[in-house]
């Protein structure tokens, strides 16, 4: 079984930037479980969270074909142990009045919020780790789902050490 | 047409956005470039008409992408084409992924559909950057006219610095037509782009080192030391340390072929001592290159033995094929330097004992030279013919091939002096490649003499430029190693398909080649035997002042070897075809190199 690895990558805040990651993933046959991207505190900087099936030796391949691509500034891989990641996933789940009650606590246990009641069914918001999305999901299942989305893992490292140190952007002067 | 000098940077002033490409391409210093327009570009060849910058008119757009590639080849400057919109970009694609394989600089333009029109499947509408995206180095979509010459600025910079490569820019015809005010930015916006110059001291320590233990080293030079004009550096270290060479497809020439440490060509067809040298080592030391599989055979079974120190300037280049020991990012020209001043501060302590290396080496290379039967009143072989082109026209000249059996015979047989005068298609193996590069090499080498060396299939897929050549006076001698066939893949059918010969006859005389000449205006001549060979060179060699075509008529039958088949390690090295078959019959024993 193949390890999974979590990407931090600073890009250029660019039209074509992420067409340019994803076909670099596609191209070398690189195996993508998750995807998240979103503007950083500089507008002209994103921020891409890459979850990448891969061992060890490819990931360092992924790593460095990744550094050619001219509008990506830094890549660090965010270990599990040293990162805090997280995912957000909305799930919409079949409540009548016998079930809802029973759904309601479970989602407490999770920390997760009821977001939406209808007659027969409940949508229920709820952020962690990807085995704690899991694990509700799996105990969410008898009661039937409906439909759900996740939004794929975000992460930042644990601790005062920031990506964006040092790799500011910046005007490369070249005489 | 453009008031002031282009030494006025700071300068602003009012122009088209067609005016400013131009402008560009002055501040640049770009001399000359390949094109064909089109509706979409044509706004920038009006002003082309007054710019300081020299046009070829192609035929073909892949043929302006060749010329790029050849004149950059040749000169080691950034080769520079131009195309329209849609077909015409597509037409770039071919001789882009050459580029991006080979880490030629090539700065293609292309017009675009008007801003507007852009996602509308507009006439001759292409996504020309989402379709070149995998086969440039970079590319950019220009949306303002007021970026106009800081994505040529970046394009000419990310092109030709680090590992170079081809980029493109695609300006759409609105873009052309703006009013913008022109300044020549003095900084480029490149965060996210700084190549790794200089090797890490301490990896170069430990590569002398690891030399200085080695007793069976092997330089494994490519084509990066060529691109970084490495050369004298090279032979510097080598003479130095008195380490064996082997230089790939793409760096014939970075050394001397004459030079007693070089033991030729590695690789598929390489040269048998330099093949089994790398396989004998107990350490390689690969400059600028990248474990090609045409190389190494079978990666499994390349160079059991050997420790790998890898020097290159593109750091997902190391370790991505085979794992380095001492892996060194950074210029080769650069890092070589480090490592001979390195090992010069060290002294005799450095040099490792490669006495007893170089004498089986030496005797290695008298026991398996190339060998072929040419008889005096039997066909023409190919062999022949190539060896006496290159004794012909000398080592003074270029050489440009195409891709096959004439590629590789050329490749083995032309004795080398200098880096840069052999050109050739070597990643992606593009058929066509040699008329347009040769034209390309001859324009930005108007001093030398150009010799394109091309097979009869290469030569159909891109022989229009012959009217390019012509119109254009550029005076390349294009020979034809004509043997109506597409050889290699015939020879492969020989070899591997129980001679099922599946669709590589081309009629000899289908075009008359001599008859095609004289359409093209040009001097045609003809060779089919031994005796008619050396007459027809040296009346090609007397023609200096214009385009001239040869067509040499060979022997169909002979094949390339020495040759590791497909798929097989490198020790499975063959050198005829008596040997292959006798292999397959079981026979293998009787026809072991070594009891040679």
């Amino acid at each position: 079984m193949r390890a999974t690895h979590t990407l931090s990558v600073l890009v250029e805040n660019r039209p074509g930037v992420l067409t340019r990651v994803a076909g670099l993933f596609a191209r070398r046959g690189y195996n993508i479980h998750s995807l998240a991207v979103g503007t950083t505190d500089d507008p002209r900087v994103s921020r891409m969270t890459i979850v990448v099936g891969a061992d060890a030796t490819q990931i360092e391949q992924v790593t460095k074909q990744l550094n050619k691509l001219i509008h990506v500034l830094k890549i660090v891989e965010l270990d599990g142990d040293g990162s805090v990641e997280r995912e957000l996933q909305l799930v919409k789940v079949t409540a009548d009045a016998t079930t809802r009650s029973q759904i309601i606590e479970l989602a407490d246990v999770f920390r997760a919020k009821v977001v939406d009641v209808d007659h027969d069914s409940m949508t229920i918001e709820v952020s962690g780790a990807p085995d704690k999305l899991a694990a509700m999901m799996g105990l969410l299942a008898p009661f039937g789902i409906r439909e759900m989305v996740r939004s794929g893992t975000i992460a930042l490292a644990r601790g005062d050490r920031s990506i964006t140190d040092g790799a500011k952007f910046r005007v490369h002067r070249v005489a | 047409m453009f008031p002031g000098p282009i030494s006025q940077i700071g300068t602003t002033m009012r122009m088209t956005g067609a005016q400013a490409v131009m402008r560009s391409l002055e501040a640049l210093d770009i001399d000359v470039m390949f094109g064909l327009p089109g509706g979409a570009i044509l706004p920038a060849y009006d002003p082309l008409i007054d710019a300081n910058v020299r046009h070829i008119l192609v035929r073909h757009e892949q043929g302006a992408i060749h010329m790029a590639e050849g004149y950059a080849h040749a000169t080691g400057r950034v080769g520079v084409c131009m195309a329209t919109s849609g077909p015409g970009a597509t037409n770039l694609i071919t001789g882009l992924a050459d580029a991006m394989m080979d880490s030629v600089p090539v700065l293609a333009i292309t017009g675009q559909v008007p801003s507007a029109a852009v996602g509308s499947d507009a006439f001759q509408e292409a996504d020309v950057t989402g379709i070149s995206m995998p086969v440039t180095k970079h590319n950019e979509l220009v949306t303002q006219a007021d970026r106009i010459a800081g994505a040529l600025k970046e394009a000419f910079h990310i092109a030709g610095s680090g590992r170079p490569g081809p980029v493109l820019v695609d300006i759409p015809k609105d873009i052309l037509q703006a009013e913008v005010d022109f300044r020549w930015p003095d900084h480029m916006d490149l965060p996210g782009y700084r190549p790794t110059v200089r090797g890490h001291t301490k990896m170069v320590k430990d590569a002398i080192e690891l030399i200085s233990r080695s007793r069976k080293p092997v330089v494994y030079v490519g084509g990066g030391v060529v691109r970084a004009g490495a050369h004298e550096e090279l032979r510097e270290l080598v003479e130095l340390l008195q380490l064996p060479l082997v230089t790939t497809l793409l760096a014939r020439g970075a050394v001397d072929d004459a030079h007693p440490l070089n033991l030729g060509m590695p690789g598929m067809h390489g040269h048998w001592t330099a093949v089994t040298a790398m396989q004998e080592a107990d350490l390689l030391i690969a400059l600028g290159t990248r474990f090609d599989d045409r190389v190494t055979g079978k990666l499994s079974a390349f160079a059991p033995g050997a420790r790998i120190i890898h020097v290159d300037v593109d750091p997902a280049e190391i370790g991505k094929n085979r794992v380095a020991d001492i892996p060194i990012v950074g210029d080769a020209k650069v890092v070589i330097g480090q490592l001979a001043k390195a090992a010069s501060e060290r002294g005799a302590s450095a040099v490792p004992d490669t006495v007893a290396w170089r004498e089986q080496l030496r005797v290695w290379k008298e026991q398996h030279p190339l060998s072929w039967d040419q008889s005096d009143d039997g066909p023409l072989k190919p062999q022949t013919a190539i060896k006496a082109i290159g004794e012909r026209f000398g080592s003074e000249a270029i050489y440009v091939a195409g891709v096959g059996q004439h590629q590789m015979w050329a490749a083995q047989l032309i004795q080398f002096t200098e880096p840069r005068r052999w050109i050739n298609s070597g990643g992606l193996g593009t058929m066509g490649f040699a008329v347009p590069a040769a034209i390309g090499a001859k324009v930005g080498c108007p001093d030398r003499r150009v010799v394109c060396i091309d097979g009869d299939g290469c030569f159909q897929m891109t022989l229009q430029e012959l009217a390019t050549a012509k119109q254009h006076d550029i005076p390349v001698v294009f020979t034809v190693i004509n043997n109506g066939h597409l050889g290699m893949v015939r020879q492969w059918q020989e070899l591997f398909y129980d001679r099922r010969f599946s669709e590589v006859a081309l009629p000899m005389d289908l075009p008359d080649l001599v008859k095609l000449a004289e359409a093209y205006q040009m001097p045609g001549f003809r060779a089919s035997s031994l005796d008619e060979l050396g007459p027809v060179l040296d009346k090609a060699f007397e023609i200096p002042d214009q385009p001239v075509l040869i067509d040499l008529r060979v022997d169909p039958e002979e094949k390339v070897f020495p040759m590791v088949p497909a798929g097989c390690g490198n020790d499975e090295i063959v050198e005829s075809a008596d040997e292959w078959f006798a292999r397959q019959a079981g026979m293998a024993d009787a026809h072991e190199p070594e009891t040679d």
